[in-house]
């Protein structure tokens, strides 16, 4: 599209674009721990049912997925398949860390073997804070990435470094 | 990575050579080689196993686990102990609250407090909720592994009702962090005790559905009846506990034949036990086991004692030289922390005996000569839950 290359983007596509990412996410759970039964919770149960937000969860792998959930602590064991599978992912994707493990390590600051802060690995976009959070806290880290996503220059991120594969 | 010390690179080099043998062994025998894992919805978690096949049959099976290991031993030697509380919630986070009582229990020995009535009843109460709201989660979750989806919406649905009678006590919904050494945090809020009731009466009925709904179930008999059968020695020489122990036909459970601090001999139940030791025993025996819950927290609730929740502590706790060891059963299990006290703030040495770690240690025997499917529906039968096995 020779309107993206110039870097001109009509702000009516930009937005009909966004819009129509924003609600049709399917979401990538990575469930390590405590948080996986509440992130669970949040997308499983009648309850708090994220659908109604337009997110899909359970796809069949991360290559069909849009955004990833890590949700529990992430240990140095771990990392390397989180990092293997977020590189699955295709572009755009985004990554909510739940949970104060995946945070920053949370009550295992002091631990030999976990790793502080899955942004050490993947970058993160919303962090959603808690030990576990509550589902609806989970929602709201949705909602906000959403937002994200609306407000987002299609032609800021298409204008970028052309991808290179090794 | 950079690459500095002598040390270093050793290191490099024999995780080099652990990634290569993990490798070999998948590449060069005979047959195809099946992973599961670390990261596959039918390991509860980071359980990584390997299968070798023959066919559709299973020769071999290895369970690689550590992916979750978040050194609770060590960890628990820098902490006080109100602090270890804390973070022992999270060993076993489905039943959060059934982990803080060995503990408790344990420390309670090594000061020579006794908890005041009260707290006993409350804390068995807390107790069998938090096993209600562990064994609901696999009743929904076992019948996911072998192909039904509805049941794990119902579990999750009416396992909000417990929890949140546990969020109503202990102001947390998953890790209550409520047990202290001498007595709990707080008393019951008013009207709690009424609510209680009306939750156990939703639970009971979501026993009735799940019964009729998959114990009763063509295809889920099919699936799990002289699947995965542990004969009673068998499950006994393994170290198993727990349902997975009575299902094999052994009638051992901890609440009753050694029991420690919580209140079991003042409640008229029963300990279920089913011969077969099959898949489908364990969700038998399991189902049968949350039904027993909710009548122990019935009964339980109307004789609850009044009384102070608190025994005399000194507010900042040293606990005196000595060793004690207190097991309890758990909703997985049998759980027991071995505390190693200096007199310090902080406890010496915490060996953590936790149920999942043995009951998982079963699967290479179990997993010989079965077929493919199986694996899924027999690893989901044991239960095991990741932070239990790795801690």
């Amino acid at each position: 599209m020779g309107l993206v290359e110039s870097g001109k983007m009509p702000k009516s596509l930009t937005k009909l674009l966004n819009m129509s990412r924003r609600y049709s996410m399917w979401v990538y759970q990575w469930g390590l721990a405590c948080c996986a039964i509440e992130m669970g919770a949040a997308f499983a149960s009648p309850r708090y049912d994220v659908m109604r937000l337009g997110v899909i969860p359970l796809p069949a792998s991360p290559r069909q997925a849009d955004f990833l959930v890590v949700s529990g602590t992430v240990t140095d064991k771990m990392a390397p398949a989180v990092r293997r599978l977020w590189e699955q992912m295709p572009d755009p994707k985004y990554v909510i860390s739940m949970g104060s493990c995946a945070n920053c390590g949370g009550p295992y600051w002091d631990s030999y073997s976990v790793t502080k802060g899955v942004d050490q690995i993947v970058p993160v976009d919303v962090y959603v804070p808690g030990c576990p959070p509550r589902p609806e806290a989970l929602l709201e880290g949705i909602v906000l990435l959403q937002e994200r996503i609306m407000n987002e220059d299609m032609a800021e991120r298409w204008k970028g470094d052309p991808i290179v594969v090794e | 990575m950079s690459i500095t010390t002598e040390n270093e690179q050793l290191a490099y080099i024999a995780s080099q050579a652990a990634d290569a043998r993990v490798n070999v062994e998948v590449e060069t025998d005979e047959g195809m080689t099946l992973n599961l894992g670390p990261q596959h919805p039918a390991t509860h978690g980071t359980l990584r196993i390997i299968a070798k096949l023959d066919g559709e049959k299973v020769v071999a099976a290895e369970p690689i686990m550590g992916y979750m290991h978040r050194g609770y031993e060590k960890l628990t030697e820098v902490r006080t102990y109100p602090q270890v509380t804390t973070l022992i919630n999270r060993i076993d986070w489905l039943g959060s609250f059934a982990n803080e009582v060995p503990f408790i229990l344990a420390a309670e020995q090594l000061m020579e407090v006794e908890a005041p009535p009260r707290a006993q009843w409350i804390r068995t109460i807390l107790f069998e909720l938090s096993r209600i709201a562990n064994v609901c989660l696999f009743l929904g979750d076992m019948a996911v592994q072998v192909g039904a989806t509805t049941p794990v919406f119902y579990a999750f649905r009416d396992r909000e009702f417990v929890l949140n009678q546990i969020e109503r006590v202990t102001g947390g919904r998953f890790h209550p962090n409520f047990d202290r050494i001498g007595g709990l945090k707080d008393d019951l809020p008013k009207g709690w005790i009424e609510e209680t009731r009306g939750a156990l009466d939703r639970m009971k009925s979501f026993c009735d559905e799940m019964e009729e709904l998959v114990l009763g179930n063509e295809i889920f008999q099919a699936r799990t009846r002289n699947i995965g059968v542990i004969p009673g020695d068998v499950a006994l020489s393994y170290g198993l506990s727990g349902a997975n122990l009575r299902a094999s036909g052994v009638d051992w459970d901890i609440r009753r034949d050694a029991n420690v601090g919580l209140v079991y001999d003042q409640v008229d139940w029963k300990v279920w036990t089913h011969p077969d030791g099959d898949s489908f025993a364990r969700f038998w025996v399991r189902l049968q086991e949350t039904r027993e819950a909710c009548n122990i927290i019935e009964q339980l609730l109307g004789s609850i004692p009044s009384g102070p929740i608190m025994a005399k502590v000194p507010r900042i706790i040293k606990v005196p030289e000595g060793e004690a060891y207190v097991a309890t059963e758990n909703p997985l299990g049998e759980m027991g922390y071995y505390v190693v006290s200096k007199g310090d703030l902080t406890p010496f040495r915490v060996k953590i005996r936790s149920a999942s770690f043995s009951n998982m240690s079963i699967t290479p025997w179990i997993l010989k000569d079965v077929f493919v499917p199986d694996i899924i529906s027999i690893l989901a039968s044991l239960y095991f839950i990741l932070g239990d096995i790795d801690r």
